[in-house]
């Protein structure tokens, strides 16, 4: 198992915002996370990171327990994270944005730098713009792409379709499940249509725990649970 | 290197040479003695623009780092021999005693918001400011000392030059170091904390080199001013010294370094003119009020300050150009 949620329990402040959230994400697969606004999908990924520090349960990533590390420990075990707002620099151009990224510099970083650029063809035209000057699906490309040359096989992702024009979510779906042969996926999407085409698990969230979780295609029939957590037939 | 970065240079280079004739073109001891003043409050802005404009830290209490270095240099100048060793000695101990203080402070306070280490330099700069005052037997109080200078340093034209060549030593210094993978890393932290975290540097490590940094160089700032007056007293310590060097990054540009050295320029030239032109009318004689002005003309007109809004325009001009780089010029 790539990635193991145990029972976690996360508060902002005073709130009690992750209850017990379990999930497990399998070594070479998209899984995604489902859930309304406020269910606690960001809060789960912030916590796998080390942003939003949990305070029961445990996290395992290739087995080792990392839910007690700090962000940077984190980072350094090989999770790459893409926020929300994509996190990006807007003073570094796109290849200092890269090489901030690749601190190892190695072979490894470089050949995943090449197929980035192969599959995100943009950042390659654009290498010397300035990442705030890139249009909005840029920027996610390039939020992906720096956490993938920096991640060693899991990559978090949250919401890359927010705020991005259809032809734009349809595209960028493409590439995450093309990187599916070279990463493991966790995914928080609210696009149920594009992300149920790309995942083969999923969980559901509603008010900070998980109510189901299951084969994608599990999801696809049950118009009831769709019907009722995410709103839509 | 683009033509634009070059034309920068030149620019920048131009105006260190023009620094380095002025003397033949003027005689005047007051000259001198403003544009020293220029330098050594550039030397003290840069330092400031390291934290706020790079990487994003305030600071309340970056006096503190001046004072120490005024009264390091000034203490071993009065009690030792006037010479350039002591003076020397002088700044070595400011250096050491400023680079343990900020590492101690950013230890004790970077790990937390940013507003931690603004209150607690703060507070650390106003406890030296109460300590300067009362030790009176070391400093004599807000009455301060006056005390003897190395004989290279009595030449107002002659510390002219020593204070220019280290102006220009140091933005060189901070230059290549704000340009380092290190500076690359400050700048991300003072764009978004988080996100260099979670590409795995650990921030607090670099906040605190950086404090340090700062520190240290403005701790070379202070002995020069004290050289420069020969003369010490609390005011080194007082929250002015570091709202001076707020408003010159800030007028300069923040994040720019050479804004720095711009701001001073501006900042102690008009304070200057303004004192001078009180001679005509008396109304002048409360500059402080045109000097406010000018600070709001130039934070509404040129919002990222002066260097910073000529970079935003350029940006904007070379950015319309931008080609797609030959595959070569990738990552190595």
């Amino acid at each position: 198992m790539m990635l193991q949620l145990d029972q976690i329990e996360t508060y902002l402040d005073q709130f009690h915002i992750l209850q017990g959230v379990s999930l497990s994400v399998q070594a070479g697969s998209i899984t995604v996370l489902f859930g309304r606004n406020g269910a606690g999908k960001t809060t789960t990924l912030r916590s796998i990171m080390g942003l939003a520090p949990i305070r029961h349960g445990q996290i395992r990533y290739r087995g080792e327990e990392i839910g007690h590390l700090s962000t940077y420990s984190i980072a350094r075990k090989g999770i790459g994270y893409v926020p929300e707002n994509q996190g990006i620099f807007h003073d570094f151009t796109v290849e200092e944005t890269f090489r901030l990224a690749m601190q190892k510099n190695d072979d490894e970083q470089k050949e995943k730098l090449a197929w980035m650029l192969d599959l995100f063809p943009d950042l390659r035209h654009y290498w010397k713009k300035k990442s705030g000057h890139l249009s909005g699906g840029q920027k996610q490309m390039l939020a992906i792409a720096r956490a993938y040359v920096n991640s060693n096989g899991l990559l978090l992702i949250d919401e890359p379709s927010k705020g991005l024009a259809p032809i734009m979510v349809e595209k960028l779906m493409f590439h995450i499940e093309s990187m599916k042969q070279k990463t493991t996926v966790l995914l928080v999407e609210q696009n149920f249509m594009m992300a149920s085409m790309i995942g083969e698990q999923y969980y559901l969230m509603d008010e900070g725990k998980i109510v189901r979780g299951g084969a994608m295609q599990e999801l696809k029939d049950d118009a009831d649970t769709r019907q009722k957590y995410l709103g839509i037939a | 290197m683009t033509t634009s970065g070059l034309l920068n240079h030149r620019f920048i280079l131009f105006v260190f040479l023009s620094l380095a004739v002025l003397p033949f073109l003027s005689d005047s001891r007051s000259i001198y003695i403003l544009f020293t003043q220029i330098f050594i409050f550039a030397i003290f802005a840069m330092s400031f623009d390291l934290l706020l404009g790079y990487t994003g830290i305030v600071s309340f209490g970056h006096c503190m780092f001046f004072g120490i270095g005024a009264y390091s240099v000034s203490l071993f100048l009065k009690n030792f021999d006037a010479t350039i060793g002591y003076f020397l000695l002088g700044v070595l101990v400011a250096i050491v005693l400023s680079g343990m203080l900020s590492y101690v402070i950013g230890m004790l306070s970077l790990r937390l918001k940013s507003h931690f280490y603004a209150m607690l330099t703060l507070a650390i700069s106003q406890l030296l400011f109460v300590l300067a005052e009362k030790w009176r037997s070391l400093t004599m109080g807000g009455d301060g000392f006056t005390f003897p200078v190395p004989e290279l340093f009595r030449d107002r034209l002659s510390f002219y030059y020593v204070c220019l060549i280290l102006m220009v030593m140091l933005f060189v210094i901070l230059r290549a170091f704000t340009l380092s993978p290190l500076g690359k890393v400050l700048k991300a932290i003072g764009q978004n904390e988080q996100r260099a975290e979670a590409l795995g540097y650990q921030i607090l490590h670099y906040k605190v080199i950086v404090s340090i940094v700062a520190g240290v160089v403005a701790a070379i700032s202070g002995g020069l001013y004290a050289v420069m007056l020969r003369f010490v007293n609390t005011q080194v310590f007082s929250i002015e010294t570091t709202l001076d060097a707020l408003l010159m990054s800030m007028i300069g540009g923040l994040g720019t370094l050479f804004g720095s050295i711009l701001g001073s320029g501006i900042v102690e030239l008009a304070h200057h003119g303004l004192t001078e032109l009180a001679k005509l009318h008396p109304i002048f004689e409360r500059w402080v009020i045109f000097l406010g002005l000018l600070y709001i003309l130039v934070v509404l007109c040129f919002p990222s300050g002066i260097v910073g809004s000529f970079q935003e325009w350029r940006e904007k001009r070379k950015q319309r150009s931008v080609q797609p780089a030959p595959i070569t010029e990738q990552v190595e």
